[in-house]
């Protein structure tokens, strides 16, 4: 009874956040400069906020993680950061060699009023920055909105420094990853590779935290998008944003600079957000979808068919950010499921605007977003009445413990289960991951407490 | 040893071949990736173990979320240390204030969950907003007549070492305020044992079966009532100096209490903490109660680690943790086993431990303060270590670069501390470092 505190009945609290579903903006940056081959996040802020981002981020990827830090003292705090970020720049490209730093700030560098833009460019007047190499920044106040506002304003800020638009168009389309695992986006690359359509992919964490372990530390990994396809997006064709929430900034901002327009889609969890997907890739890019990807759908719908019963009506409760909870409420719902309980800390119109319409057949489910949307008042909820499935991140265990419930990991942070970032929950094929996942959690709880006489050998 | 910054030869010595001494407890180089967290951090793991006290972060979401049942300290009871409160604030807080917010965080608090007493953590934020925190705890204390002490921890006020004294501040304000009807005179307080993993429960036992009461567990399994009778206890048995030395020091000042400091790790370090506390109480038939817990555990113990060292000798260790005491401890353990320490570093060390480690190491180990990962993946391969003993952020480049590895910090998962510790230490030790699976790290 880790959770003993939690009651059926809600309080009404005025100010208080308990077991928050959301962290803060500049984990989110952290996570999205990582994409960046070559790239060195720097957090301009106290030590801490680095030690604990890299930590989370560690913790949950299972990859070394690095990033620098201003490393602000009491004095920082009084006179500004400046002397510290102008040094670390420095200090990094002197030491570490990277082809770019990415700057984000912290709720201590935005209140001391920090400007990046003025610091940035005494580093460079200075010629502390190396030819050809680049320092790009974004804003990244701890106060507002959270992890996922930060990875949004990262992506952003490649688009800012990089995008360039000239006369040659490229008969190619960017994807704008939102924040998914590098395996959900080695899945969409592989998903247009098969169309043989000619994509870039930013920002793109394959290759970077999922890297083979052949007995050598490379602090830059292979992958990652490489500065030349970044500034290439700007002569594309056409560019896709896969949610809103952490992407659509960067796919306005591309669009203003260089005229490429761009497709709003859902993170292509569950078969009918995959479809759309190819639908719209199939379109932009002008290519039919292959037989092959028809069989890839067939082969998920063949997989719920045979289950069907078993997820006819379930009610599940999930949490996790915007971007993901939508389509992922989405494919449930299309599983015959009940998604009755949704909650993310991230503020967010999507969110209010798509789930009315995907829940519109679901009259009890609660679904609640922003401050004060947390773990606490799911739990409570689900104490007023039981879910049979809990879908998240790790810190829905103690309540999958409490309420002897099934539960499937999924979302950030992952810190007690490996392979998140090795197998795919988008797509059709991460659909049937998704499903089995579903199925096991569920079969699995059954097995193991089910009446003696009913353990079967078949289902 | 061209890979090292220039700024920081002085924080790096060689055992034996250099004289240098160790440069430590200095501000890490700006754009360096220190492996160091900050004031906030050093504070929230040492007052997180207690166990039935509030603990409310005053700042925006991440430094409580990223504090979130971060470390297994475990509980014989209450579980509240376990929840993350936090006042999330946003911007209309930062530019208004973020006073009234926390004064009714706190309230349905204590009001929801009635504490021993609440912590409230000051982030880097409200140091400059400016949030009169202690003026609030004073109110709410005066409201609801228990302690609520403000834990002032914005971040960039130094690093995880200034923060441990932040906790011991805080800590010290309750010591004293409450007696207990009876404290026996033979009772020590456990300062600096944090009950990973349930190690603190086995020193317990060591203890009762030595016949020595322990008055309060600062902070392992800590109760506040015990803490605040703290002062009635005759000794400061105190390990991991690095975050108590200051508790006990004040404890030494205000109220006589002597201290003495040990480490329970490794057979030796271990028996030593069990004799000293018999010496201090000048007890014979205490002494002789230890001679004889430390005789049976030796026997229990010495055929299953000496089938450990045949297989282990020769493989060599690097070392880098949080404190330097722990990193002494590790360097004799390690060599029961068989293996050679090679690189032995700490986040907080001070020039006395690392002198200490100078003598203790053999000749050409590297010793290092506040290093980084790039520093230390080249040490690690220019002294061909085997295995990698640290903390989360070091765990993924050494199996990357094909070492074994054993977490020594918060994500322990089986006790590491006195005798029975010291067989999973070498269980785990052996288990990382034979592993097979590092003979398939090269291509074939």
């Amino acid at each position: 009874m880790l959770l003993r505190h939690t009651t059926a009945k809600e309080i009404d609290r005025k100010a208080l956040t308990i077991n928050p579903a959301k962290t803060c903006q500049p984990v989110g940056a952290m996570y999205a400069a990582l994409g960046i081959h070559g790239c060195l996040p720097h957090s301009h802020g106290s030590q801490g906020c680095c030690s604990y981002h890299r930590s989370a981020l560690s913790r949950h990827f299972r990859e070394p993680i690095m990033a620098g830090t201003s490393s602000f003292s009491e004095g920082s705090s009084v006179f500004g950061g400046s002397a510290n970020l102008v040094s670390a720049i420095d200090t990094m490209f002197t030491v570490y060699n990277p082809e770019v730093i990415a700057v984000h700030t912290t709720c201590l560098s935005e209140t001391i009023g920090d400007d990046l833009v003025q610091i940035v460019s005494k580093a460079n007047e200075d010629g502390l920055i190396p030819q050809g190499k680049q320092v790009i920044y974004c804003n990244t106040p701890s106060y507002v909105g959270t992890h996922i506002t930060g990875y949004s304003n990262q992506v952003a800020a490649m688009v800012k420094f990089f995008s360039t638009a000239t006369p040659k168009k490229r008969n190619v389309i960017n994807l704008v990853a939102g924040w998914m695992e590098p395996s959900d986006m080695g899945e969409i690359k592989r998903l247009a590779s098969v169309m043989e359509a000619r994509t870039i992919m930013f920002p793109d964490m394959t290759g970077v935290l999922d890297t083979p372990l052949d007995g050598h530390y490379k602090m830059y990994p292979d992958g990652g998008t490489t500065i030349a396809d970044l500034k290439l997006t700007g002569d594309s064709k056409f560019t896709l944003g896969f949610g809103p929430m952490s992407t659509e900034d960067a796919c306005i901002k591309l669009e203003n600079k260089c005229k490429v327009k761009f497709e709003m889609l859902d993170i292509p969890i569950g078969f009918k957000a995959t479809d759309r997907f190819l639908m719209s890739l199939s379109r932009h890019a002008n290519l039919p979808i292959p037989d092959s990807l028809s069989d890839e759908r067939g082969r998920l719908i063949d997989l719920i068919s045979d289950s069907a019963k078993y997820l006819y009506g379930k009610r599940v409760a999930l949490w996790g950010d915007p971007d993901t909870l939508v389509p992922l409420t989405e494919f449930l719902v299309s599983l015959d499921m009940k998604p009755v309980y949704i909650v993310t800390g991230t503020p967010s119109k999507y969110f209010e605007e798509r789930m009315p319409e995907i829940l519109k057949d679901i009259p009890e489910a609660k679904f609640m977003n922003g401050e004060l949307a947390d773990m606490f008042r799911m739990h409570q909820w689900i104490k007023q009445e039981g879910v049979d499935l809990l879908i998240g991140n790790t810190y829905g265990k103690y309540i999958a413990r409490d309420e002897n419930t099934p539960f499937v990991r999924f979302g950030f942070p992952i810190a007690d289960r490996p392979g998140h970032n090795y197998f795919a929950k988008v797509g059709y094929n991460g659909g049937a991951n998704l499903v089995k996942q579903i199925l096991d959690a569920f079969l699995d709880h059954i097995d193991r407490t089910c009446l003696e006489e009913k353990v079967e050998f078949q289902l | 040893m061209a890979h090292i910054l220039d700024e920081r030869q002085k924080q790096v010595s060689v055992a034996g071949l250099n004289e240098r001494t160790i440069d430590c407890n200095k501000a890490s180089l700006a754009g360096s990736v220190s492996q160091r967290a900050c004031v906030f951090c050093g504070s929230r793991v040492v007052l997180y173990p207690i166990v039935d006290a509030l603990h409310l972060i005053h700042g925006p979401i991440g430094c409580a979320a990223y504090t979130w049942d971060i470390r297994g300290s475990l509980s014989s009871g209450p579980e509240l240390h376990r929840l993350s409160f936090c006042t999330d604030l946003q911007e209309r807080d930062v530019i208004f204030g973020g006073e009234n917010k926390l004064y009714a965080s706190i309230i349905e608090l204590i009001d929801k969950h009635q504490p021993k007493a609440a912590f409230i953590y000051t982030t880097c934020i409200v140091g400059v907003i400016g949030d009169d925190v202690e003026s609030i705890c004073r109110r709410v204390e005066k409201e609801k007549s228990i302690p609520v002490i403000p834990v002032q921890a914005p971040g960039f006020q130094g690093s995880k070492k200034d923060g441990y004294k932040v906790a011991c501040e805080s800590i010290f304000k309750l010591v004293g305020t409450k007696s207990k009807p009876y404290t026996p005179a033979k009772s020590i307080n456990i300062l600096g044992d944090f009950n990973l993993a349930g190690e603190l429960w086995i020193l317990l036992e060591y203890y009762k079966r030595m016949g020595v009461h322990v008055n309060a567990t600062i902070t392992g399994d800590g109760r506040v009532d015990d803490i605040c009778n703290a002062h009635n206890a005759a000794l400061n048995v105190v390990q991991c100096s690095g975050s108590m030395n200051y508790l006990a020091k004040m404890m030494k000042d205000e109220y006589n209490i002597p201290s003495m400091r040990v480490s329970y790790f490794g057979i030796e370090d271990m028996s030593d903490a069990l004799y000293d506390v018999a010496r201090f109480f000048n007890d014979e038939d205490m002494m002789e109660k230890a001679r004889q817990l430390v005789k049976e555990e030796f026997v229990r113990l010495m055929p299953q680690l000496a089938w450990y060292k045949e297989r282990l000798t020769g493989k060599k260790a690097a070392i880098y943790v949080g404190g330097a005491f722990k990193a002494i401890s590790l360097v004799k353990a390690l060599r029961l086993i068989g293996v050679q320490s090679v690189i032995v570093g700490s986040q907080t060390g001070t020039t006395e431990d690392y002198e200490l480690i100078k003598q203790l190491c053999d000749e050409g180990t590297i010793i290092v303060d506040d290093s980084n990962p790039v520093e230390l993946s080249h040490f690690v391969k220019e002294k061909k270590a085997d295995i990698f003993i640290g903390g989360v952020k070091e765990r993924p480049i050494a199996h990357k670069i094909g070492l074994g590895f054993c977490d020594h910090n918060h994500e322990r998962k089986e006790p590491l501390a006195g005798y029975e510790g010291m067989i999973n230490f070498a269980k785990e030790i052996y288990a990382t470092a034979m592993s097979p699976v590092w003979k398939f790290t090269k291509n074939p």
